[in-house]
């Protein structure tokens, strides 16, 4: 119990220090930002070989994978932000009417302060540094709380910030639920988490007390939509980006990862063929020893994944792959046609590389079957009918939606991402992520110059009638009636 | 004899519930997502306000005993204009938003486009209960939303015409009013909405925002805080007490959130003394000359002066101060003036009527800063004046306390001024008048902090109730085999180099060379 009080108030320590030194102005300067910026990409230049390690140390994830999704995708935002930076920092004028004579109006954006960044284990060192790039760029202080289920790269990310980055202001605290509990119950002046829904709820409800914003990024299960193509170049295609969209992102453990597939029921047999096709070609006869698809992050989660498929209907609806190996947490890239839709399978988003593949009557009916889910973070659309296009955009919702393509809304540095509803709010990436750790400031600068003198009390109609002009831009009408040449007009409806 | 036996239901969970089914019911239909349906619940709003500007304004004399020409003005007018300008953006906004593509996601084309939530829900507060209600309602319209309207039982004329009107006015079978307290917001509360708009204070702000948790609803705050004034002096003390005077006591009797909640101003302001045309400027330039320990009250003077030109010398007979709008907070405000640090404090004012429940504008000087007054938001016509020895402590003693939702400074000194904007944190800044950032419609107006959360106005309003959803078109060209398994070392190179986004990297890597 003693240790318990020791170690709570040894960080409540390091954070009024962390505070301190936000208040001392320096995370604020234009110079530290870009100072932070560097050093990460330093860090991802330089660590490139220790991150390949960790990442496949806690996930199986080949460099190649690895950098496409993390590193390189980490060294484009950290880019993006350096040469964003100054403009984004200078603020927007705000456009004011001609009757607000020497006034100025202007956002300006300023950091929130000491905001807490929790990451999640499936792109560990991605989901970690992405949002702390924006947090540095926005000017914050920033506690850094990776998770534990990935701890090769926990240890890393503990071990290189404080060597790259200002360490009086960017700290990394390591550890399990009871930490983030204790973290979570901190005063923040913002929270970002990346995570499951459940812990999510957790995260908003400790907000609460502190009145802290948050943004969550959660997840779902993310539909990848599958229209009857006749052009056989474009098939292959489409099923070239599913199924490297389900199985070679983490091994399905992505929270924009394809989770199902939809298809009419006539194209189906089809597709399952054509996709046994280009699984061969993706990960041989043996996917385990192709190197090329990550493993199950943990035992928890294999076995999770594993009791998925104990349903006998389940089971039998396997029409490639199923076989798994404990030792080793490597689930092979499964695909399953039409197994029960009350199955655990098919309510709980899957994270993993067991691919249900749905059939409906009709195509259109997707919309409906999606609809009546919870809104998931992205909807991908394999189809080149225009009217269907028309009906997925406005009539479904969910964080993003993609058409004949998968998981690439990530990388789009001019798109919002984030999710809705179940899946999540707020977003980042880009200059979003400069906004979401910043307070958009309204400043109004006036003269002493000008003022009307009917701003003020006693109140009369006359004053009352100037306000009627003033509001309505009526600049001719305020003439007139200071000249007495304009009738007030207690009746009058033209405000 | 049945009409005298029906009794109201009372407004519980299960109401609640009932409530929120016929509403996603009628979301789902897909009625509010059309230009039309918004054009229209929005010209009815702009109707509605016109054709009964009159019962608005008895309304809230009832319930506040609010001055009509603020009731026309800040209540009725900026409703009016709220609704004009959604009106004339309102296409725009629907519009999508095209947005480049870069490199790494070539050939693409992808755009940004506004959604609807769904079904919302606006609680509002007292003090502003016509306009306070409405403005989010404009937002939320436009945006094509459902919705569901709690306005504030402390203002229960506005809240009974509110319903009345919107009934009658707009298509109810997406636009509801649920009128109650504690029982009936609590059993609101408990429903899954998909944003929850929410002004007030801090208290309920975060009892708001926990009931959200449990459903993953987004929320926006409007909340509160202690909006200071930091008044410099080589400034023109007239116009500057004037502005604060209408943006503080012309504010609802101060019952505002962005009101001036208290001035801080140095012990030492003599020298800088701008000369006024009123015959006393000729003591206090002398006063200044002779003594340099009491020159604030020339300010305090000035704002005596200008207080008794707006609200005569009897200001609770004026008909131009809104009375307190109950007797808890009377006696609230009360207990503010009287704790013993304060009591011998005031300099002007003090007057009292607990049967009218008005409290005459009153001023205090040099309050302690443990006193209740200093901790907690006045809102009410209190205020007080901190004295420091140089101006830049203010920055110090504002940035200490909870960041409020507005603060003011009044000064002519560059240097001061953009310390003052780039130092000090809060909802919004004004430099040389109080309150007017509320009026632009291109500001966004909010919180931060413990004041609250998220923004609206103008098109912010529009985004706060809308979602932003990301549109990637592919084609099923242009694919790059780099891209899927089996992975490879030659991949690896590739992709760096493409992820890079150098040409030549990129040649350089498909020819082995890098």
């Amino acid at each position: 119990m003693e240790e318990e009080t020791e170690a709570l108030e040894e960080m409540e320590r390091e954070l009024e220090e962390m505070r301190e030194c936000y208040r001392s102005g320096r995370t604020m300067e234009a110079s530290w930002r870009k100072s932070q910026l560097k050093g990460l990409l330093r860090l991802l230049r330089e660590r490139e070989e220790e991150i390949f390690r960790a990442l496949h140390q806690d996930l199986g994830k080949h460099p190649a994978e690895a950098y496409r999704d993390e590193i390189g995708s980490l060294i484009k935002s950290v880019n993006y932000a350096l040469d964003g930076l100054k403009r984004w920092m200078s603020g927007n004028k705000a456009k004011l009417p001609r009757i607000a004579l020497l006034t100025t109006a202007k956002i300006l954006p300023e950091p929130l302060g000491l905001v807490l960044v929790i990451s999640s284990w499936n792109f560990p060192i991605g989901l970690s540094l992405e949002p702390l790039i924006g947090a540095l760029a926005a000017g914050n202080a920033v506690v850094l709380k990776p998770s534990e289920l990935a701890p090769e790269c926990s240890s890393l990310l503990a071990n290189a910030i404080p060597y790259y980055l200002d360490d009086k202001a960017v700290k990394v605290i390591q550890g399990g639920p009871g930490i983030g509990e204790r973290l979570l119950h901190k005063k923040w002046d913002k929270i970002f988490f990346t995570g499951s829904a459940r812990i999510g709820r957790k995260v908003i409800a400790a907000a609460a007390e502190h009145l802290t914003p948050v943004t969550l990024e959660l997840g779902g299960k993310c539909p990848a939509v599958i229209d009857t193509l006749s052009s056989s170049f474009d098939r292959k295609v489409a099923v070239q980006r599913v199924l490297g969209a389900k199985f070679s992102f983490s091994a399905g453990q992505a929270c924009i990862g394809v989770d199902y597939v939809l298809v009419e029921k006539k194209f189906s047999s089809a597709l399952v063929e054509l996709m046994k096709v280009v699984m061969k070609k993706m990960f041989g006869e043996s996917p385990r020893e192709s190197q090329s698809v990550a493993r199950i992050v943990n035992k928890h989660h294999f076995l999770r994944l594993r009791s998925l498929l104990l349903d006998p209907l389940v089971k039998s609806s396997i029409v490639y792959g199923g076989s798994m190996d404990e030792e080793s947490l490597f689930i092979e890239p499964t695909i399953l046609m039409d197994p029960p839709l009350q199955a655990a399978i098919m309510m709980d988003e899957i994270f993993g590389p067991l691919l249900p593949i749905v059939t409906l009557n009709k195509i259109e009916d997707s919309i409906e079957f999606i609809n009546s889910r919870p809104k998931p973070l992205a909807i991908y659309v394999f189809t080149k009918d225009e009217p269907l296009r028309r009906s997925m955009v406005s009539k479904t919702s969910s964080g993003s939606i993609v058409f004949n393509d998968a998981i690439i809304q990530y990388l789009a540095d001019t798109l919002p991402f984030g999710g809705i509803g179940e899946s999540g709010m707020g977003r980042y990436h880009g200059k979003f992520s400069f906004d979401t750790f910043s307070h958009q400031k309204a400043v109004v600068r006036r003269s002493f110059l000008v003022d009307f003198w009917f701003r003020f009390p006693p109140w009369n109609d006359h004053k009352l009638q100037l306000f009627r002009s003033s509001y309505h831009y009526d600049y001719l009408g305020i003439v007139l009636t200071v000249l007495g040449l304009k009738r007030t007009n207690r009746a009058s409806k033209g405000i | 004899m049945a009409g005298e036996d029906k009794k109201q239901q009372p407004f519980d969970s299960k109401a609640a519930s009932s409530l929120v089914a016929e509403l996603r019911g009628a979301f789902a239909s897909g009625t509010t997502r059309s230009y039309q349906w918004r054009e229209s619940q929005l010209r009815g709003l702009l109707r509605m306000t016109d054709e009964h500007e009159q019962d608005i304004v008895a309304a809230l004399r009832s319930d506040l005993g609010k001055p009509e020409l603020e009731s026309v003005l800040y209540e009725a007018a900026m409703l009016r204009n709220s609704c004009k300008f959604a009106l004339k953006e309102l296409q725009r906004w629907m519009m999508p938003e095209k947005v480049k593509t870069s490199l790494t996601t070539f050939p693409s084309s992808a755009e940004i486009v506004s959604e609807p939530l769904g079904v919302v829900l606006i609680i509002s507060a007292w003090n502003y209960p016509y306009l306070l209600s409405l403005d989010p309602v404009v937002g939320a319209i436009a945006a094509g939303n459902a919705v569901v309207l709690k306005p504030s039982e402390i203002a229960p004329a506005t809240s009974a015409l509110l319903a009345k009107l919107l009934g009658e006015y707009m298509d109810s079978s997406s636009i509801r009013v649920v009128e109650g307290a504690v029982p009936e917001t609590t059993a609101l509360l408990e429903q899954k909405w998909d944003k929850i708009f929410y002004t007030g204070n801090g208290r309920v702000g975060r009892i708001v925002m926990a009931a959200a948790a449990k459903h993953l609803t987004p929320v926006v705050l409007e909340l509160g805080g202690k909006s200071p004034v930091v008044v410099d002096s080589g400034i023109n003390l007239q116009i500057a007490c004037r502005r604060i005077i209408v943006g503080k006591w012309g504010n609802n009797n101060g019952q505002a959130c962005i009101a001036s909640d208290y001035i801080i101003t140095t012990k030492d302001l003599a020298p800088k003394l701008v000369r006024l045309p009123y015959p006393h400027v000729l003591v206090f330039s002398l006063y200044g000359v002779v003594s340099c320990t009491l020159p604030y009250l020339f300010q305090v003077d000035v704002l005596k002066n200008e207080l008794e030109t707006f609200y005569g010398k009897n200001p609770l007979e004026s008909k131009d101060l809104s009375r307190i709008v109950n007797s808890d907070h009377f006696t609230r405000l009360t207990k503010l003036l009287d704790e013993d640090k304060v009591s011998k404090k005031v300099v002007y004012g003090g007057e009292r009527d607990p049967t009218k429940l008005q409290i005459a504008p009153t001023i205090l000087l040099d309050v302690p800063r443990d006193s209740l007054i200093m901790n907690e938001e006045i809102f009410g016509p209190l205020l007080p004046i901190l004295t420091v020895d140089k101006l830049e402590e203010s920055f110090d003693i504002i940035n200490s306390g909870a960041k409020p939702l507005a603060a003011y400074i009044f000064t002519n000194d560059k240097k001061l001024k953009e310390h003052f904007v780039n130092n000090v944190s809060a909802g919004g800044l004004v430099v040389n008048d109080t309150t007017v950032h509320l009026a632009v419609h291109a500001l966004p107006f909010g919180g931060v902090g413990e004041s609250g959360i998220g923004a609206y106005h103008g098109k912010f309003s529009f985004d706060a109730f809308s979602h932003k959803k990301a549109v990637v078109y592919r084609s099923f060209m242009g694919d790059a085999a780099i891209r899927y398994p089996p992975y490879t070392n030659g991949k690896l190179r590739l992709m760096k180099a493409l992820l890079g986004g150098s040409i030549l990297g990129i040649l350089r890597a498909l020819f082995g060379r890098s």
